[in-house]
């Protein structure tokens, strides 16, 4: 008995601690061909980009995977961080010149607003469920987006002003700033993110999200999603734990907007980057890694990331592969025979693992 | 004074009278069995109990603790458990994990200390290891802690559900329809766990039943539900000779 105990939190931390070397490893990867001049520019560029997705993706998979509810505002809850801490880093530029320090405010500053949001969002959205949850959800992102368009905030020596008109009405002394020129939203960010500083913060949400999970709260989540009337009965506080989960979720995307605000020298809330294009594509990367599969959200949003790019030199045909792939890993995921076959040949098989009977989170 | 006792509950949904004026007294340590026919109110009699419904009447007291207006969570915690007809496990978790979070509040720690690991998390989570292992070795489920929920054999799956709701440390344990499903070598070792449970953790245990055999061998004392209103009441051998009840629901 006792060896089995042992053997069985092994096996979790073992495979915790494989996630956490595929990121290690990653980056080392990435760092040698650097130094070795074999990373192109556009490569280089989509470095950043890359941590934000895979945060994101794992954050959003919090909320689907582990809670069980489909939540499509993900974007709008990286859009409330990344102006936080935009705002913030714009304001002390002058105040805190340690450029690590700034950052790691700005960072706690991003995921407090959006844990704020996520509160506020949850309390009246958490008690719908399924697609009505998904549709509130979606609305919440579009809206944020629309309310930061519109939003002019400038400082002065008398404090902060704030106009929902343009940038004259603000009022502002001579020697004034304007921070937030509505539709323009904010430039001059210090560009802060790096890759180094991308990888620690994706080491730090798995942390996050991986103890959170194999733990008493995790299970709790679990249990609300397997069985919400089972949950109840056996007396887990349903609301308690939702909301929990949803708001972690938010803070972390508040993250990786935060690196998101830093990486660009202009933070505008547009369709593009904080539409609910961008929170179905978090999605795709979810579903894609497989529902509740951390180590997978990870992988998928590297690849789906990666995959447009690479596939650049086709031009129009790039898109129609991209669809191929993502029908391809759908039927290779989910088919019956597939999965047989996986498990024939799989990697577990071959590695010589006698049991691939549960592979999870 | 009896454990649980509930005087002229009722409610009603839409027109229709569920269940009215509904007595029950069940003494500490006792096997008690509610039976009747289909639609007759047992199992809303159960959501009544565990509070998914609020009753429009009546009182219900566990150990002398008034629980009308409480909530599910609350019920729980003052010591009502339960398992249900059509069996509700979390599925797609392991069967230790299902007995874990029947845990849940009797075992815990900060999320804050399960996100940084302090020393609480592994001093609690080790006893929360130990307590579910002990009470799986109970139903004979040790050997599958680690199976999903739902790759348990029906009979299991049975068991691990009256083991989640055990394990949330109850005074009462309420099962609803415990063998339904099962085959008559099944409900012979079901029969002996319910007696394992009453005996060994001395719970008091009221259940819902269809099977005479399950019933008459193991049910001290018995109310009879027909149409919302208790039909018959009493020690099990009186009630089921009595000619009212073998009308109403055994059939002549």
């Amino acid at each position: 008995m006792r060896q089995m105990k042992t053997k069985a939190l092994s096996k979790q931390t073992r495979n915790n601690l494989v996630t956490y070397g595929i990121v290690i490893a990653a980056y080392i990867a990435v760092e040698i061909l650097m130094r070795a001049g074999m990373v192109s520019s556009l490569l280089k560029g989509l470095l950043v980009p890359l941590c934000i997705y895979v945060i994101l993706a794992v954050s959003l998979n919090l909320t689907v995977g582990i809670l069980g509810e489909l939540s499509l505002g993900h974007a709008g809850f990286m859009c409330v961080g990344a102006f936080a801490g935009a705002i913030f880093s714009k304001c002390t530029m002058n105040a805190i010149p340690v450029a690590g320090l700034r950052f790691f405010l700005a960072l706690l500053i991003g995921a407090a607003f959006a844990a704020l949001a996520g509160i506020l969002v949850g309390i009246p959205v958490l008690r719908l469920k399924g697609d009505y949850l998904a549709i509130v959800t979606l609305a919440f992102g579009e809206i944020i987006k629309n309310v930061i368009n519109i939003i002019f905030l400038g400082r002065d020596s008398r404090g902060f002003h704030i106009s929902l008109k343009d940038a004259f009405d603000l009022g502002l002394e001579p020697e004034g700033e304007v921070i937030i020129k509505g539709p323009q939203g904010i430039t001059g960010t210090p560009n802060d993110s790096t890759f180094l500083i991308g990888i620690l913060l994706i080491l730090v949400t798995l942390f996050i999200v991986l103890n959170l999970i194999h733990s008493r709260t995790g299970r709790a989540i679990m249990s609300i999603r397997d069985n919400r009337i089972a949950a109840e009965s056996v007396g887990i506080n349903v609301t308690k734990y939702k909301l929990l989960a949803f708001t972690v979720s938010a803070s972390l995307a508040g993250v990786a907007g935060v690196l998101y605000a830093h990486n660009l020298s202009t933070l505008a809330a547009q369709p593009k980057n904080f539409g609910y294009n961008m929170s179905i594509m978090i999605l795709v990367f979810v579903v894609l890694g497989g529902i509740g599969n951390i180590r997978g959200s990870i992988i998928a949003a590297v690849v789906l990331t990666l995959l447009p790019e690479m596939l650049r030199s086709l031009n129009d045909y790039r898109m129609l592969i991209y669809a191929v792939v993502l029908i391809a890993v759908m039927i290779f995921s989910w088919s019956p025979k597939c999965r047989e076959f996986r498990e024939r040949y799989g990697l577990k098989r071959l590695l010589g693992s006698k049991k691939g009977a549960k592979e999870e989170v | 004074m009896a454990l649980l006792e509930v005087e002229s509950l009722g409610i009603s949904f839409g027109g229709l009278r569920a269940v009215d004026n509904f007595n029950i007294s069940v003494e500490k340590e006792q096997l008690y069995g509610l039976i009747g026919p289909n639609g007759a109110g047992k199992t809303t009699i159960f959501n009544l109990l565990t509070g998914v419904y609020k009753p429009d009447k009546g009182t219900i007291r566990l150990d002398g603790e008034n629980m009308v207006g409480k909530n599910t969570i609350d019920i729980n915690k003052a010591g009502i458990a339960r398992t249900f007809q059509n069996i509700r496990l979390f599925k797609d978790m392991s069967v230790i994990d299902n007995v874990k979070v029947g845990l849940h509040n009797h075992h815990s720690y900060s999320t804050l200390s399960a996100i940084f690991r302090f020393p609480s998390y592994y001093k609690v989570e080790k006893e929360i290891r130990e307590r579910a292992m002990e009470l799986l070795k109970v139903f004979g489920l040790e050997e599958e802690c680690d199976y999903l929920a739902s790759n348990l054999p029906y009979g299991k799956q049975r068991k691990l559900e009256i083991a989640r709701a055990l394990a949330t440390g109850p005074k009462l344990l309420l099962l609803d329809e415990p063998a339904a499903g099962m085959n008559p070598n099944e409900t012979g070792e079901l029969m002996d766990t319910i007696r394992f449970v009453r005996d060994n953790f001395h719970m008091t245990i009221l259940l819902i039943e269809h099977d005479m055999k399950l019933v008459s061998g193991i049910c001290e004392g018995l109310t009879v539900l027909n149409f919302g209103q208790v039909l018959a009441e009493g020690t099990t051998g009186e009630v089921l000779n009595n000619p009212e009840v073998i009308k109403a629901y055994l059939g002549e």
